[in-house]
């Protein structure tokens, strides 16, 4: 199986604080993986580091075989238009109706005629089922609705690979269930690469090919999710059951309780 | 993209902004006598200068008909030279000319006047470049005291 | 020592701060121009940045025109000198207060909301989002708002001094009986096109540069969060107004101060 991404060795920190210690990932070609850990560990980050916006204290992001990181700004600009990102805001701009949010990539990247990108774009809203809601303003739509404009607007350039930030965070049952739908499908019938960084277990779990979990700066571990479910890792576990107490402590690391009660005194 | 009202409003805010500097250009700073003009030189010599500065107006009856150039002292004989700069329209004044430096009221900015004088056969027109002969210092308040004072005895 | 080590800490992190903020200038103005692309997009920024101040601009610059203008003529009537009231009106507001003035509303109305646009399109991800789109947040958001604050600021500064000037004429001359001859001779007598008119033209451009800058860099620098955002708003109308008022003391020394 070939890679399309593959990560090495690879350290960041933000400021004083270390997100990743000497990481290994791949990404498999034409399948989802899904990268899963508690919040606050940096996976955002982890997506802009394969985006190219944040460079790595060492290691190496390769793309296709190619460093990201020593890419130079130009063939950098060349690659991202072969990805493309969801973020977890959505993040339409604000100030342009769905249509136009959606034909902004097409527009900018592409000499087409109005009319052709007239026809590629309600393509794109049809297939999220969004058609009906070309003209509003990004302010009109729900959560779901605008996660799923994003979607359209992702796929509008038919990219290799897309990012999925939190795609579920924040959503009802039903948005959820037309997300996960719709991750599936367009993953099958475009034959893209698709990286799910996420921490909703049940839903992930039921499109991932590949599963990797992440937790104390390490990969903890790793393998399709039925090998996940298996595994004998007692944080995977704890992560997989969303157990309060275990590997991962309940409490932040603090002084004895007795010492901090009586410091008031 | 770019909705036409967008385009409309932008094109009255420019024209707007030029219609005011029309009004600043032609109303409020009168860019006939403001030395956008052409203009040719004059000089003249002083014993005094007084309070004249750079850019004071040359009025000839009253009308503003340039403005002074340079203020600079002669190296031979330390006396002050006066470049005037007067506006082209108003030329050929007679080599009888004379220039004085004077006030415009009691406390008021010190100016130019220029008196034009006779003009008969053999009196020449001052050229761009020339000095004015004949010059009248400006009057100093103090020395006039002093004068006042020192008569008096 | 403390006092060393923040006063150190401080300045560095002041240089460094103006060092991003040139490099955000750089990038949006130097590298790469593409004027066709930006065409669109800069109308766009004129008409929030420029048209909408527009309004503002032209109320207050006849007030402060008037105000003037009733001011000068209580102190110039003891002194039988009410005909050098255009000269005052007109010199007051082309060398000092229209460019000063509009600078402040200008970052006041303008920059803040500026500022406040570019950190919320960071807070909601749209410009990383516009990054991963393999377009250029500096080309695409950050120049056309610079070259539309760099554009409109001299253009309104213009409109308030030629309104303030009217103002001054209605409250001169229509109401306290000034000779209108002579408000508008003497003025075109002591008013010089290129001296007055144009330095106040050099005044504004070179403020219309410092607040759209500091205006652009607080939004596009700040901590995407509400906290930080009100803050980068707060600090661009702080910033600017000080930079303006600074700079006009600079550029006043150097064009009239001989």
């Amino acid at each position: 199986m070939e890679d399309l991404i593959t990560i090495e060795n690879m350290s960041f920190s933000r400021g004083s604080k270390r997100l990743y210690d000497s990481i290994s990932l791949q990404i498999p070609k034409g399948k989802t993986t899904a990268i899963m850990g508690p919040s606050g560990i940096g996976k955002t980050t982890l997506l802009k580091l394969i985006g190219g916006q944040l460079h790595p204290d060492s290691g190496d992001i390769r793309f296709k075989g190619e460093s990201i990181p020593s890419m130079k700004r130009n063939r950098l600009f060349q690659v991202r238009r072969q990805m493309s990102m969801l973020f977890q805001s959505g993040a339409l701009f604000t100030d342009m109706s769905v249509f136009d949010n959606v034909a902004f990539a097409l527009r900018e990247h592409s000499d087409l005629p109005e009319r052709l990108i007239h026809i590629l774009v309600m393509m794109k809203l049809q297939a999220v089922g969004l058609r009906g809601a070309a003209q509003m303003m990004p302010s009109q739509l729900s959560g779901g609705m605008a996660r799923r404009a994003a979607l359209a607007r992702a796929i509008a350039l038919d990219p290799e690979l897309i990012m999925y930030d939190e795609p579920f965070a924040g959503q009802d049952p039903i948005s959820m269930g037309v997300l996960v739908k719709l991750i599936k499908a367009l993953n099958d019938a475009l034959n893209l690469t698709s990286i799910v960084v996420t921490h909703d277990v049940k839903e992930v779990m039921s499109i991932a090919d590949y599963v990797y979990i992440l937790a104390d700066k390490k990969v903890i571990g790793q393998g399709t999710p039925d090998q996940i479910r298996e595994h004998e890792s007692e944080l995977v576990q704890q992560f997989l059951g969303g157990k309060a107490d275990g590997p991962v402590p309940f409490h932040y690391p603090a002084n004895s309780l007795e010492q901090d009660l009586l410091e008031a005194n | 993209m770019t909705s036409r009202k967008t385009e409309i409003m932008v094109g009255l805010f420019v024209s707007l902004a030029v219609a005011a500097l029309l009004i600043l250009a032609l109303k409020v700073a009168n860019a006939g006598i403001t030395g956008n003009g052409e203009t040719y030189e004059l000089k003249a010599k002083f014993d005094n200068i007084g309070g004249l500065k750079v850019r004071s107006p040359i009025k000839l009856g009253g009308v503003v008909i340039g403005r002074v150039g340079k203020i600079s002292l002669d190296n031979e004989n330390y006396t002050p030279v006066v470049t005037l700069e007067i506006s082209a329209e108003y030329k050929g004044f007679p080599e009888t000319t004379s220039v004085s430096i004077l006030t415009s009221g009691l406390l008021g900015e010190q100016y130019v006047g220029l008196q034009p004088g006779f003009s008969i056969d053999g009196v020449e027109p001052l050229e761009p470049g020339d000095y004015i002969p004949d010059t009248k210092s400006a009057l100093v308040l103090e020395d006039l005291i002093g004068q006042f004072l020192f008569n008096r005895d | 020592m403390d006092w060393f080590a923040q006063l150190g800490n401080k300045t560095l992190s002041g240089l460094a701060g103006l060092g991003r903020a040139s490099s955000l200038l750089f990038s949006a103005l130097v590298a790469r121009p593409q004027p066709v692309k930006m065409f669109p997009l800069l109308m766009k920024q004129l008409y929030v940045v420029g048209v909408q101040s527009l309004l503002i601009v032209i109320v207050s610059g006849a007030f402060i025109g008037m105000v003037l203008a009733l001011q000068a003529y209580t102190v110039l009537v003891d002194y039988g000198a009410e005909e050098s009231l255009g000269p005052m009106v007109a010199l007051s507001l082309l060398r000092e207060l229209g460019p000063v003035v509009t600078a402040l509303l200008f970052a006041g109305r303008a920059g803040s909301a500026l500022t406040a646009e570019i950190g919320l399109m960071k807070a909601t991800e749209q410009l990383s989002s516009l990054e991963m789109m393999a377009v250029d947040p500096m080309r695409r958001v950050i120049a056309p708002r610079l070259w539309a604050g760099l554009i409109s600021m001299p253009l309104l500064a213009l409109i308030f001094s030629a309104v303030g000037i009217l103002g001054g004429q209605v409250v001169g001359v229509d109401w306290l009986g000034v000779d209108a001859g002579s408000y508008w001779s003497v003025m075109q007598s002591a008013v010089e096109f290129n001296k007055d008119v144009l330095n106040g033209v050099i005044k504004s451009i070179v403020f219309a540069f410092v607040v759209t800058w500091i205006a652009v860099f607080k939004g596009y620098d700040c901590i995407p969060t509400s906290e930080g955002m009100g803050q980068a708003t707060t600090q661009t109308v702080v910033y600017s107004s000080l930079a303006v008022l600074g700079l006009d003391f600079v550029l006043t020394a150097l064009m009239f101060g001989n």
